[in-house]
């Protein structure tokens, strides 16, 4: 979230789309309900279903699975042609100025520089147009055809009402109602936030959908104020933290680039790294990436990291390929991938295409899981009846399953989706012989080490001088962990002005300012340096005073980064620093720095620098170049009921052109002949994904699989409330039963009538919930082009009595 | 009947069915037994505040534990009304929280599953980790890259896969990243991504 949970009720407008607040985030949708009632703010929710968040909106639009882009890109149209945008904002905060080179061209559903064979773009015919300064060249007319802005126009010109009708299947009159709401908050006194989650995520367009959303809210001016921003509504205890500590494939923690082999060395390494201003006056943080860079080596190799040896650079394992988990599922199948370390995680049951998943777990040599709960995964070898039919002697891995704690047996962080991180403590002590995860990896890694050092083997180095000095490196302890990550400086810090000293040496660091990239300072993770510091576990702080009343709550828990609760405040000023509206106050400029109810996200004494200081414009991007293009366009799901695009005829760019299509699912996605319906699965208020099957009092509550089918389908299929129903595709069968309800409606989309099938995730075969089958038996294996994010959310299906 | 019964006979009675406020007027009544009430739940329990574990509201709750046979046995969960977020509210999801923690399914020993076999065999903690990690350093030994094909020094490891949990607090998931990066892992993913 760019902004945070309390701060919903600061809202005019709420927009809850791609999402469900009400059923998926109950206790944080109660900031909904305290807008509605003390602000008289408006809820609106577009939505494939009408969900119980649409149940108390002020106005609800039905829309196609897959869609929002147009739908969107209809309200950027709307916005630009009435001007309902907040004209100042726009111009001194966005790049809505900057003139694109003229290698740029969009045509027939593709931007210039696409290779099919690669299916990808060469982003360079999208550059920006350079001035004789070196900077970005600008019109700040708005007027140069080839202006950001007036590209835009000439882009978004076709997502007229009637199209946006014709392709989403939403009424035209509710398009325009919706667009007419959300272009009131364009004034500095109204103020619109966004809600989305997985609705949103879960498409192979779903950086995209999301984009064009940001877009609308660089238009209207809501970035940066209190009530608005982007908010992605998230799931899981520690997704946050762990997308933080970048546990994968393309980053280091704190979202450092990971080094590939394209980095030849450590120099060339850190130059694609550090970008280069694109405009004068502009902050660019992110030129800092080699203190950070060089700090987190420190705390991973300590003395062993030099600068003579570059910091250990050669000790980081580069990437060759994206290594995301589809990928590696891919590997699996391919036998490339012997061992799997499973922690928390049930693949079987969450990624898509099941029967892709067992046949890649039965090719592991071996497989560890770190569970607090049986899982389907864990147990993908033993026959569950139609529900799991395999045949053990079959399955040659060997699988050890080590019993962990759960969350209320271990004391750490965990981060929320507002970016609060928060201290919690064990209540607990851990059932039979279960055992903190810290002290699991602890164990794998002395003893892996202890083999290597007694043994020798490939390329031991790493490993033998990898930082594990904790007071028991069996067991690390979760403050000291902690202190690592918020940082510490070897020499003695001082305030520059006062002559002080701020941090004694060896203490902790008061936050990522003072990293240096000499070697003297150590951090784990760069956004929460500050989290631990010589004032001690800020992550532990429990006090709720609030001054100013806008719900920003400074000193409980501690928000990434460096504490600031509302992402980009600076924009909620205008070019004066003084407060658009100021009813709704964050920081304000006095005259020499930046001060109010917010820590500043802006240097304090800098009244010259756009506010966006991570980008190396300082201004807000509304043409930047993502996989698919530098502007967002509407492209079909993979498996789409229509089997083309309405808004082109290019056999290309009917779906994502730059989505990754392994050669395994090549040709082999769902037709409408054969699959007329589309399909979307979901989350039931609940349960928690494939958890809470093993929880007695939620089993009880929703014990038992079913799917969701609108009255016009039953009738066509003479299916009745409670009938067993089958549902499938090529890629597996699922039996449920059937709930038929008026709240999935048909849609009139381009000329035919489409029908959606709602199927919610949560059963399995193991669990005190009624045995179901996986709704992932149908899901396709194909995914978003930037993040590599399954395409759950719209697919293809058949459906008859079972 | 004029001898007063034990408290214990006194319930027992009443479970039988003879009216509480008969038996008193009977004068059969123990002395203590009138004002008695049922015991107090949290009575004699550590309260605790931790975080809710499924959506990223983060609920606060505080959790109520007593010893038990040794363990501290967490008896009682409830919303946290100083959380500034939740405020004391939790969801079903949250509200089934202690089923969770006591789920039959809980895991409570390291086990092992054979190639081939169809049941899990408990093991010991130190046979399992030292099996794990005689794995992993012969599948590193096996498969490790130190250059490409261009003569680049890549030193990855990308033949076992690592899945980190979006469950575990920062400091775990800190300590897996450090781990697998430190072994040269690559092929690392987390629930964030789907």
């Amino acid at each position: 979230m760019t902004n945070h949970w309390v701060d919903i009720r600061n809202a005019d407008l709420i927009l809850v789309m791609g999402g469900n607040a009400a059923e998926a985030h109950p206790c944080g949708f109660k900031w909904v309900t305290e807008a509605m009632e003390h602000r008289k703010a408006r809820l609106v929710v577009v939505d494939p279903r009408f969900t119980r968040t649409a149940a108390i909106a002020d106005f609800f639009a039905p829309i196609r699975v897959g869609s929002d882009i147009a739908f969107l890109g209809g309200v950027v149209n709307y916005l630009m042609t009435k001007g309902k945008i907040h004209k100042e904002y726009v111009l001194n905060y966005t790049n809505a100025a900057f003139i694109v080179g003229d290698k740029y061209k969009f045509e027939n559903g593709l931007f210039s520089g696409y290779d099919e064979d690669k299916r990808s773009y060469d982003r360079s015919q999208w550059a920006f147009e350079m001035g004789p300064d070196g900077f970005v060249k600008v019109d700040n007319t708005l007027q140069d055809p080839r202006c950001v802005y007036q590209i835009m126009r000439k882009h978004f010109s076709r997502y007229t009402p009637e199209k946006v009708s014709e392709v989403c299947g939403t009424p035209k009159e509710s398009f325009l109602k919706i667009a007419e709401m959300m272009a009131s908050t364009c004034t500095p006194d109204r103020v619109m936030t966004i809600l989305y989650a997985l609705g949103w995520t879960q498409h192979s367009v779903g950086s995209e959908n999301i984009r064009t959303m940001a877009m609308i809210q660089l238009l209207l001016g809501n970035m940066g104020r209190a009530g608005g921003g982007v908010n992605a509504l998230r799931g899981h205890a520690n997704v946050q933290g762990i997308t933080d500590q970048c546990a994968y494939a393309q980053v280091l923690p704190g979202y450092l680039g990971s080094p590939t082999d394209k980095d030849v060395n450590y120099e060339t390494y850190v130059k694609a790294r550090v970008p280069k201003e694109l405009r004068p006056n502009s902050v660019n943080y992110a030129k800092n990436f080699q203190k950070f860079q060089v700090s987190l080596m420190k705390a991973w190799y300590g003395d062993a990291a030099t600068k003579e040896n570059d910091f250990a650079y050669d000790y980081l394992p580069k990437i060759d390929q994206p290594y995301d988990i589809m990928h590696t599922v891919e590997r699996m199948v391919s036998g490339e991938i012997k061992g799997l370390i499973c922690q928390g995680f049930n693949p079987m049951a969450a990624l898509p295409n099941k029967a892709k998943l067992a046949a890649a777990l039965k090719n592991l040599d071996f497989m560890v899981v770190i569970d607090p709960l049986r899982t389907e995964s864990a147990e993908f070898w033993k026959p569950v009846g139609e529900f799991n039919n395999v045949n053990p002697s079959d399955i040659k891995t060997t699988v050890i399953r080590l019993p962990s704690t759960c969350f209320a047996e271990d004391e750490g962080t965990f981060t929320n989706s507002s970016r609060v991180i928060q201290w919690h403590w064990a209540a607990g002590d851990a059932p039979g012989e279960a055992r903190k995860d810290r002290q699991i990896f602890g164990e794998m890694f002395t003893r892996v080490r202890a083999l290597y050092k007694a043994e020798g083997g490939k390329f031991a180095d790493p490993i033998l001088k990898l930082n594990w000095a904790y007071t028991n490196p069996r067991f690390p302890a979760a403050e000291e962990v902690l202190k690592e990550i918020s940082g510490r400086s070897k020499a003695e810090l001082t305030d520059p002005a006062t002559k002080e000293v701020v941090v004694p040496a060896g203490g902790q660091v008061v936050g990522f300012g003072q990293l240096k990239d000499d070697g003297s300072t150590s951090c784990g993770n760069w956004i929460y340096s500050g989290c631990f510091s010589e004032k001690g576990n800020l992550t532990a702080r429990r006090d709720k005073t609030d001054p100013g009343n806008m719900g920003n709550n400074l000193n409980w828990g501690f928000s990434w980064p460096a504490n600031r609760r509302v992402l980009y405040n600076r924009a909620g000023a205008d070019m004066h620093g003084k407060a658009w509206d100021k009813t709704r106050p964050g920081i304000e400029w006095d005259g020499t720095k930046w001060s109010g109810i917010d820590v500043p996200d802006m240097p304090p004494t800098n009244n010259q620098a756009g506010p966006f200081i991570m980008t190396p414009s300082g201004v807000g991007n509304l043409f930047a170049a993502m996989a698919e293009g530098p502007l967002p366009e509407h492209y079909e799901p993979f498996e789409t009921p229509l089997g083309r695009n309405p808004m082109n005829n290019n056999p290309l760019a009917v779906s994502n052109p730059a989505s990754r299509i392994f050669k395994s699912v090549k040709g082999s996605f769902g037709q409408k002949d054969k699959y007329p319906y589309a399909a979307t699965t979901y989350r039931l208020t609940e349960h928690f994904h494939f958890w809470t099957k093993n929880v007695e009092s939620n089993a009880i509550v929703q014990p038992s699989p079913f799917v969701e089918i609108g009255v016009e389908l039953a009738k066509a299929k003479g299916i009745k409330n409670g009938d067993s129903v089958r549902v499938w595709n090529d890629r597996g069968s699922i039996k449920a039963a059937a709930v038929v309800t008026k709240r999935i409606p048909q849609l009139n989309v381009a000329g035919q009538k489409v029908e959606t099938v709602g199927i919610p995730i949560h059963f399995g075969f193991v669990g005190l919930a009624n045995k179901g089958f996986l709704a992932n038996e149908l899901t396709p294996f194909v995914a978003d082009a930037n993040s590599l994010t399954p395409e759950f959310k719209a697919f293809l299906v058949n459906i008859e009595k079972a | 009947m004029n001898a007063p019964l034990s408290r214990r006979q006194f319930f027992r009675v009443c479970s039988a069915g003879v009216m509480a406020s008969s038996a008193v007027g009977l004068g059969l009544a123990p002395g203590q037994a009138v004002a008695e009430v049922r015991p107090y739940k949290l009575a004699r329990t550590t309260e605790t505040r931790g975080t809710c574990p499924y959506c990223s509201v983060s609920c606060g709750v505080v959790m109520y534990s007593r010893e038990e046979q040794g363990k501290r046995k967490i008896i009682h969960i409830e919303g946290d009304p100083d959380n500034p977020v939740n405020k004391g509210t939790l969801c079903p999801k949250g509200a089934g929280l202690l089923d969770m923690v006591h789920s039959p399914n809980r895991l409570l020993q390291p086990e092992i599953r054979e190639a081939g076999s169809s049941e899990w065999k408990t093991i010991s903690w130190d046979d399992a980790l030292s099996k794990v990690a005689r794995l992993m350093k012969k599948d590193r030994d096996a498969n490790f890259i130190e250059k490409n094909a261009e003569g680049v020094t890549v030193n990855r490891w990308n033949s076992t896969a690592f899945i980190v949990s979006s469950a575990v607090s920062n400091e775990a998931g800190y300590l897996g990243v450090k781990m697998a990066r430190g072994l040269g892992m690559v092929a690392l993913d987390t629930q964030a991504r789907i």
